[in-house]
């Protein structure tokens, strides 16, 4: 390569490293905002602020969700495997709800730490697979290890 | 290594007979895959245990995110190359793909929303990974807009390549949003390092559509940069006896 070519990669290059420096410090320095949700862990350390309206995130908890008779209302906890987190609801809850599925709420955090949630996303993971081999999976008794083995580490 | 090809790069004779060999292969590929990806994905494939048969918008879904993705890095490449090589065709290539990259972000945005309504409950979150793709977004229309606006031509050319070589940092950062925070948007399923997340049936056509995508945009790109070629080459002697050939030839 000539010299000429060879200074003016490099000067790109010196480019590309300083955007990417820059970039990189904003985004560390904004860490807290870009995440979308507070796991159960992080409210109970106290990393959430309070008195304002947060994410939280986590998996439904088995067992843990308790729906009112005459009402909308639900209750559930949401658990990150180390700290748990109770939700209240009151609406329609997404299609994919369900007892061990990964779920985002909005909502503030009261007097008693129960989050009043006015609204509940719910997310699912990156795996993909019939309903056979679900069935399949459930019946050998596979499911809960398959289910444990993705876990919910975030 | 022989560097030769790259060197006639620099000459758009030689790349408007070499793509014009290559055009059909690309184009029929591309028809072909894609037919067979749609049937298979959108009809065979299995359904998906929780979500049933809307999973399958990411038949489209994935292979637009793909690409739109690629398209960027292959705009910066062709950046780097008109920047320090002074190659006109690196220019051609950049301002052609531009569009085709940004109906490809749309694409994957659009049908992200719809999806994201029937399985999260929201046609748009704020989270790291669907923002950093509507940056890639603006990034591509700032690089359409910028071409356009400036007349001359290698002012517009430099301009455009130093946008699109900036812009690439926002690549990692889409790549990497679900695994460096807290997203709604799930890990990657399509991954070309390990096991797939799915099982072979939904798994191949899935491959299919993401070829028969790439062959699209190498197709449709190339026909846009002969165009292009011809256009800013117009004066010179071999596209006039090219252009007298064609049009001889149809009538």
């Amino acid at each position: 390569m000539n010299p000429v070519r060879k200074k003016r990669l490099y000067i790109v290059l010196a480019i590309l490293a300083g955007v990417g420096i820059a970039v990189a410090l904003a985004l560390s320095a904004l860490q807290q905002n870009i995440n979308l949700f507070y796991t159960p862990t992080q409210i109970a350390r106290g990393e959430a602020p309070e008195g304002t309206r947060i994410r939280a995130g986590g998996l439904v908890e088995e067992g843990s969700v308790k729906r009112d008779r005459d009402s909308l209302s639900v209750d559930f906890r949401v658990t990150d495997g180390a700290e748990t987190v109770t939700i209240r609801f009151q609406g329609i809850l997404p299609d994919l709800f369900r007892e061990g599925q990964g779920i985002v709420a909005l909502g503030r955090v009261n007097e008693e730490g129960i989050m009043v949630a006015d609204e509940v996303l719910a997310k699912h993971d990156e795996n993909y697979m019939p309903p056979e081999v679900t069935q399949a999976l459930e019946q050998s008794g596979m499911m809960k290890h398959y289910e444990d083995g993705k876990g919910y580490s975030k | 290594m022989n560097w030769t090809w790259f060197h006639k790069l620099g000459s758009p004779k030689w790349f408007y007979e070499i793509s014009g060999r290559w055009l059909p292969w690309l184009g029929w590929s591309a028809a072909l895959l894609l037919a067979v990806g749609v049937v298979w994905g959108l009809a065979f494939a299995p359904q998906d245990y929780q979500q049933g048969n809307s999973f399958r918008i990411i038949y489209i879904h994935v292979p637009a995110a793909f690409l739109a993705q690629s398209v960027y890095v292959m705009l910066a490449v062709a950046g780097v190359v008109g920047l320090v090589w002074k190659m006109k065709l690196a220019d051609v290539a950049l301002q052609q793909a531009a569009p085709i990259g940004a109906w490809m972000t749309f694409i994957a945005l659009l049908t992200g929303a719809v999806w994201g309504k029937p399985t999260w409950g929201a046609w748009w979150v704020w989270d790291a990974r669907l923002t950093s793709m509507l940056i890639l977004l603006f990034l591509y229309f700032g690089i359409i807009a910028l071409g356009n606006a400036i007349s001359n031509r290698d002012s517009a050319a430099k301009a455009c390549a130093v946008l699109a070589l900036v812009g690439v940092v926002n690549i990692p950062i889409i790549k990497y949003s679900v695994e460096w925070w807290n997203t709604l948007h799930q890990p990657a399923t399509f991954k070309i390092t390990e096991k797939p997340a799915m099982p072979m049936e939904m798994w191949l056509p899935l491959l299919v559509m993401v070829l028969g995508f790439y062959c699209f945009f190498a197709a449709v790109l190339l026909m846009r940069m002969r165009l292009e070629v011809l256009r800013r080459e117009s004066r010179s002697s071999w596209v006039k006896s090219e252009i007298k050939g064609l049009v001889g030839g149809s009538r």
